[in-house]
């Protein structure tokens, strides 16, 4: 059936700001689906509040509303722009969240809104526990069987029903907290207890067990036909137990039978149209080990991480399909765009191997609790393809960019073969190099089996690797035999890693490479394994082969994406990537572009002109540039990943587009920055450069206390601490030499200044800048900018400072001198204006500053890059706006226990919201969340006995609004003695107290973050455990109070371009 | 490891390790896109006299199973994989034991980019670096003399008797007819009408077989007058043999169809379903025989899929629906045609 006729408007719900669990991928899906639907000539309305990704820009959707995603919100939205239909089936489970709660309450009813796409029903029934098993024994497949309970007695008569092993999953704990395995009555009783304890609402979730069966996925489509085809399955290597995101994941599946694989392909056609989903679903299996049984774990109704990974894997564009069928089209009557002469009702065939690596945040918090289970932990993935196991492992290990390129760990060396057997049994983010570890101690592969309950063919592979490695090692440089040799590349076992082996350079290993011959090959992902021509650029590395891959006569540019998602490089950078490699082909040239995210749009292959779905390690890199002969790179974009490697691509020959490598080691070296700064009058803040524990002790007795401390090479402030004292200075570097490798070596040590900070991002050619605008941050410094909240234009900033930061700025390109775009930060402290960084690339702060201003930001600075100049009309500060934006942090707490979310120097939001207003007031109301609604709201507050006096006036402040007050003993004697009337909790009660005192807000100024000990983490660990908003900063406490009475204007919400046409900039 | 080459008759050689026997025959050089299933496919009567390549680059994985044999024995003139993952040589002594040679360690990807180029590729796998070879390849009867059974065969104990006419049938698709309660006799393909008839069958299966359904020309009379008697189900080489019969016209492919992935459209319903095939030659488009109406069509290429004659209880289809290896998504078949032959054929308009 073609498309449907009445569907003239439709709205795209989005998945709003990253947060563990819901990332990039949803950037991805929602962008191919905007555009797909754009391109049958729908007209499409987008809300989603994620400014740092691609799908909010102006081209992906006719109208993008950056509007909190909340019911209210988007009926104001439906109201607004009477959509003829709504696609709720891509933004991830908020979008569908959303969609229910929009259905269930009446309103695309009322507005005569279509839901496209799978029906609410269909939806329900896959989402809602009951109702699914409900479905699936009606349909008779298995599941494992659960109930809720909240008593032991209701647990017990349970597993007397259906007996053990069990699992028990307390509802609402951090991260799943408390939740354990039984196997006998006692067991059961002591997890079940603990668990009702410490879940908020008394309620357990007990499963028959089904822990140590392999995972399998299969991603299907369908459409209103009811044609259904598997796009591609999906094997974990990690057994059931632990989350998926969380595990390793080969696609297609390697170690099931003909038979196996189509038990689980006809169980998923039966449950795909019992749901009568129409477009993509996910299901989860768990089959055993040993026989042919399986039952179902999970659906999904819609486009997730896995259909992300799967249409990577195979090229087959999973959310453009499932979007086209959404509007009526049947599968058989797409056209296939890989092929572009088959239709997108068939089934992939492979003919290599994909491994997806889950990238974790534990090298920035080493303190958090590093157990995998059923709450996803992995901030970001890489993926690799190879023609083998062992390739596409090894390539997988060095995308992730953790200082790691084997399969051997600098933090599992030390574990004794107990410890090691424990972290087998009860994995962690480590498990991976616990496994090789174990096997290299001589620890039987039947007993790792058995332990782990990994199937013995992934075992086996991972034991080669590490054989032939030792082999390797067994040799001098000199001695290596060639065969040997091949053996270790046909695996792809990185140069760098071979290097490091026999204390050689790359170079050398590179030499020997090509003196020997051996070349990787690069072959086309096609869908159809070579059974037909396919059109698509889209290409991976491989030394199991020929080189299949013709290059092109034109000019090409190669922009070097940012890897995986972690803290501190998010999405944000993958704009930039999409962007510069836009940028790139308008002005004449082929972008070439390599990156190994699955999640992102930077890796669909309709962005690129050729895509490498490649590691991004200097062997990796130079291998596509000399493949494809690019005129030069552009690493700038891709975040601090291929700054990086500058430096060695620019000695292996290739062409580093934009800034000098000296003018980035100027200002990444920090003795060379301060030098830079100093020559030129730029106050810059007291600081040493330290490269030992007694020289640090030293220097921050010279500097003076407080003073901040940090690596020189860093992302998004990893392992930076404000230390108070000589106590916190030792406390911290511990930790820090805990967490780093000698890498982190020499640290900076900073006076620390607190004051007014902010940051602007520069376009530059050498000679002029254009800045489209100055953030201003709403906390001190001190809070690292990625998780502040900023306000632009500045408020606090006049328009001299505003002068003296665009000074600087002109010096700093000048004489640096900087080609492209980079980001300066500043804190003001009384009439000073100094230069805290400038970071060499672009942003954070990019995609949002090119929305809000509609100044193509990334495309000035590649046609810098490129060689052209900035036009004067152009240069200087541009306008500001009449409207406000704020940008605020949005962390992942709940999914990271014995994590301290206190705000610090240390970045540790996954994303970012957006609130756009015509005032301050009315943008902050947008990003602060869900507003109390109750006559008298309570306030919690816990205020370290230095900030005290500060807090005092907020908390009146508050108090006078109608909040009641409650908090820690030392804070309530302090206020009633100031006469505010507050309630006094003694630590030991705190928990208790909570469980029947819910507060609604939690103010909390902490002494020190990060320490377990002190009731400070406590508090913060219940407020992130109930949901309730928490202040560690007296600033972004006071901007939530502004917003207070905002609330109940009801304003008719704008989308982007309404409000950017309202604008006078000097740029259109 | 010993060397070993791969010659094909267009002039390429590939070079990889021997595995297996050592010394091969001469066959057409084909490939399956099929991810699973290597035991499945290896033995497919209908790939007898072919030298098969799997796309899949790793074969082996999770080892041999004694249920997934479609035959006793391997028909194919040679293997052609990349890794080869072979806990105890299993395979390898398997192929072995049954004479075949293969190659493991080959870029099959580059191999299938080359095959697909040409109409026919003929290869042969040698331990030797040179050879000289006339690239005769057997005769399609010789072929299918050798993969029928020589005696005729009972299996199941129902009450509603098939007679399946073997060419070179997979195990899987006697499985589906005892699965639903049939008495099956399986008989040599050189059977006379008379033969079948003193069976008193109330159904026929045409099986599948290997290569050319040409080369069957002297069976078409007696072929045509068992169908026109009995319901008769044709599967693969069944159905290009059931429209030959009647008057129609096969040809060769260009590079067949040998997968787990292919569409196929239901003419009637519009539905897709994804099938398991392999097979090289097809009923021409130009080829229906008169009486027949097209069923299934594939949906990349449009060639024939499937017929049914308009009266008559007859119908063919050219994927398996009996997978083993690939999807059983048109499993219905047999249904369908099971239910056709409880009404003795008499519903059809």
């Amino acid at each position: 059936m073609p498309k449907k006729d009445n569907i003239k408007k439709v709205l795209v719900i989005g998945s709003g700001p990253i947060v563990i669990g819901q990332a990039a991928e949803f950037d991805y899906a929602g962008t191919q689906a905007c555009l797909s639907l754009k391109e049958e000539g729908i007209e499409v309305v987008l809300v989603n509040n994620n400014p740092a990704t691609i799908m909010t820009d102006e081209r992906i959707a006719d109208r993008v509303y950056m509007e909190p995603l909340t019911a209210e919100s988007i009926e104001q939205i439906i109201k607004k722009e009477t959509p003829d239909g709504v696609i709720g089936t891509l933004g991830g489970q908020t979008g569908l969240n959303l969609t229910v709660e929009l259905y269930e309450k009446g309103i695309f009813n009322k507005y005569g809104v279509e839901v496209l796409g799978t029906a609410v029903e269909g939806i329900q029934k896959g989402e809602d526990r009951e109702k699914f098993r409900k479905l699936m024994m009606d349909i008779g497949e298995p599941v494992p069987d659960s109930t809720i309970v909240q008593s032991i007695e209701e647990g017990l008569t349970f597993t007397q029903s259906t007996g053990y092993p069990v699992i028990i999953r307390p509802a609402y704990t951090l991260g799943g907290a408390g939740g354990g395995f039984a196997e006998n009555d006692q067991e059961f009783e002591q997890v079940l207890r603990r668990g009702l304890s410490l879940s908020p609402i008394n309620q357990v979730l007990v499963e028959q067990s089904i822990k140590g069966w392999k995972e399998v996925e299969y991603e299907v489509m369908r459409d209103g036909n009811d044609t259904c085809t598997i796009v591609c399955n999906m094997e974990n290597m990690d057994a059931v137990g632990v989350h998926t995101g969380d595990s390793i994941v080969v696609a297609p599946s390697q170690t099931l039978t003909d038979e196996q694989y189509h038990i689980l392909r006809d169980s998923s056609l039966k449950v795909i149209r019992a749901l009568g989903v129409i477009g993509g679903c996910n299901i989860q299996f768990a089959l055993h080990p040993h026989t042919n049984e399986y039952a179902i774990i999970e659906v999904n109704p819609r486009v997730s991480r896995s259909s992300a990974l799967a249409s990577k894997a195979t090229g087959y564009p999973i959310a453009k399909i499932a979007a086209k069928c959404a509007i009526g089209y049947h599968l058989d009557e797409i056209i296939n765009p890989i092929t572009a002469n088959t239709f997108a009702s068939f089934e992939p065939a492979l003919d290599y191997i994909v491994v997806k690596l889950p990238r974790f945040p534990f090298d920035k918090f080493p303190e958090g609790d590093r157990s995998l289970g059923t709450q996803m932990k992995a901030t970001g993935e890489v993926m690799a393809i190879d023609r083998s196991f062992e390739g596409a492992l090894n390539k997988a290990i060095r995308s992730l960019e953790m200082n790691v390129y084997s399969m051997n760990h600098h933090l599992v060396d030390s574990m004794t073969d107990d410890q090691l057997l424990k972290e087998l049994a009860e994995p962690t983010d480590l498990r991976l190099f616990v496994i090789a570890k174990a096997l290299k101690r001589g620890m039987s592969l039947d007993t790792v089996k058995e332990v782990t309950n990994i199937h013995g063919w992934f075992l086996k592979k991972i034991k080669m690797i590490l054989e032939c490695e030792s082999e390797l090692a067994s040799y001098t440089w000199n001695h290596v035999p060639d065969s040997l040799f091949i053996k270790a590349k046909k695996m792809n076992m990185g140069d760098r890693w071979i290097a490091s082996l026999f204390g050689v350079t790359e170079q050398t290993v590179r030499q020997k490479q090509k003196s020997l011959g051996i070349k990787r090959g690069f072959k086309q992902v096609d869908t159809c394994a070579a059974e037909f021509d396919a059109v698509t650029p889209y290409y991976y590395a491989t030394y199991h082969g020929s080189d299949e891959v013709t290059s092109t006569q034109t000019k090409k540019i190669l922009v070097i994406g940012s890897g995986p998602i972690r803290i501190g490089q998010g999405v944000e950078f993958d704009y930039c990537s999409v962007h510069a490699a836009q940028a790139v082909q308008k002005y004449g040239y082929e972008a070439v572009v390599m990156n190994n995210n699955p999640e992102t749009v930077s890796t669909d292959y309709t962005v690129a002109d050729r895509l490498y779905f490649e590691p991004l390690a200097v062997e990796d890199i130079l291998a596509v540039a000399q493949k494809e002969q690019v005129e030069g790179v552009l690493v700038q974009f891709g975040g601090q990943t291929a700054i990086n490697v500058a430096e060695q691509l620019e000695n292996e020959g290739i062409k580093v587009l934009g800034t000098s490598l000296s003018a980035i080691d100027c200002v990444e070296d920090r003795e060379k920055f301060y030098r830079l700064l100093h020559d030129n009058e730029i106050p810059h803040i007291p600081g040493k450069t330290v490269k030992g524990i007694d020289e640090l002790k030293e220097a921050a007795e010279s500097l003076g206390f407080p003073v901040m401390i940090r690596p020189s090479y860093v992302i998004g402030g990893q392992s930076m601490f404000v230390c108070k004292n000589h106590d916190e200075l030792k406390r911290n570097v511990e930790q820090f030499i805990l967490s780093e490798n000698e890498r982190g070596w020499p640290l900076l040590v900073d006076r620390f200044i607190p004051g007014v900070e902010c940051e602007m991002d520069v376009i530059s050619d050498g000679e002029s800048i254009l800045v489209p605008g100055i953030f201003e941050h709403v906390e001190k410094a001190g809070v690292h900018s990625g998780d502040s909240t900023a306000y632009f234009p500045p408020i606090n900033i006049g328009e001299n400072t505003k002068k003296v930061m665009m000074e600087y700025a002109e010096t700093l390109a000048s004489v640096l001198p900087v080609r492209g775009i980079m980001n300066i930060q500043f804190v003001v402290n009384e009439d000073t204006v100094y230069v805290l960084e400038v970071n060499p690339r672009a942003s954070r702060t990019v995609p949002i500053m090119s929305k809000v201003t509609g100044v193509p930001m990334i495309e000035w600075a590649t046609r810098v890059q490129l060689g052209e100049n900035i036009p004067k009309p152009l240069t200087g500060l541009l306008g500001e706006p009449s409207y406000f934006t704020v940008k605020a942090p949005v962390f992942s707490a709940g999914k990271l226990p014995d994590v301290d979310h206190v705000l610090g120097p240390e970045m540790k939001s996954t994303g970012e919201t957006l609130g756009l207003g015509a005032t301050k007031e009315a943008a902050l109301s947008k990003v602060f969340g869900q507003r109390v609604h109750k006559p008298q709201p309570l306030l919690f507050c816990s205020i370290t006995d230095q900030r005290k006096k500060d807090a005092l006036f907020f908390i009146q402040a508050c108090s006078n609004m109608g909040f009641s007050i409650a908090g820690t003993k030392g804070t309530a004697r302090f206020l009633n003695e100031n006469n505010v009337s507050c309630i006094a909790v003694v630590d030991e009660e705190l928990r208790e107290w909570w469980k029947k005192h819910q507060p609604d807000t939690v103010l909390n100024i902490p002494t020190v973050g990060r320490r377990k000990e002190r009731s400070g983490f406590t508090i913060r660990e219940m407020a992130i455990t109930y949901d309730v908003p928490c202040f560690t900063a007296l600033e972004s406490f006071n901007a939530w109070l502004d917003t207070l009475n905002e609330t109940k204007k009801n304003v008719e919400p704008k989308s982007v371009q309404e409000w950017i046409s309202k604008t006078t900039l000097k740029m259109g | 490891m010993t060397k070993g080459y791969l010659h094909l008759n267009t002039g390429h050689v590939f070079e990889g390790d021997m595995i297996g026997a050592d010394c091969g025959q001469t066959g057409e050089v084909v490939f399956t896109t099929s991810m699973t299933g290597y035991q499945e496919t290896l033995t497919d009567p209908s790939y007898a006299g072919q030298v098969l390549t799997f796309c899949y680059p790793m074969i082996g994985n999770y080892g041999l199973h004694d249920t997934a044999s479609e035959s006793v024995k391997p028909f194919v003139k040679g293997v052609v994989t990349g890794e080869l993952w072979d806990e105890d040589d299993k395979l390898k002594s398997f192929l072995s034991s049954w004479g075949i040679p293969g190659l493991s360690g080959i870029d099959t990807r580059a191999l299938v980019k080359t095959i697909r180029q040409y109409d026919t590729v003929i290869g042969v796998i040698s331990a030797e670096a040179n050879v000289s070879n006339t690239w005769e390849t057997e005769g399609s009867l010789t072929l299918m003399q050798r993969t029928t059974v020589t005696h005729p065969k009972t299996y199941g104990n129902g009450t509603t008797h098939i007679v399946m006419v073997d060419f070179g049938y997979k195990k899987s698709i006697l499985e589906a007819l005892v699965k639903r309660g049939c008495f099956v006799t399986v008989v040599p393909f050189s059977y006379s009408f008379k033969q079948v008839e003193r069976l008193k069958p109330d159904g026929i299966v045409l099986s599948n077989g290997p290569g050319d359904p040409k080369a069957l020309a002297p069976y078409f009379t007696q072929l045509k007058k068992i169908t026109e008697k009995w319901p008769t189900l044709g599967i693969c080489l069944g159905n290009q043999l059931i429209a030959l019969a009647f008057g129609g016209e096969t040809k060769k492919q260009l590079n067949g169809h040998r997968g787990s992935n292919h569409p196929v459209k239901d003419l009637q319903s519009g539905k897709v379903m994804i099938t398991s095939q392999n097979h090289g030659y097809v009923i021409a488009d130009e080829g229906l025989p008169l009486g027949f109406n097209v069923t299934y069509v594939n949906v990349n290429d449009k060639t024939i899929e499937g017929i049914k004659h308009k009266s008559l209880p007859i119908e063919s289809v050219q994927f398996h629906p009996e997978a083993h290896p690939g999807p059983s998504d048109t499993d219905y078949v047999f249904d369908q045609f099971i239910a056709q032959v409880a009404t003795g054929g008499n519903v059809y308009a």
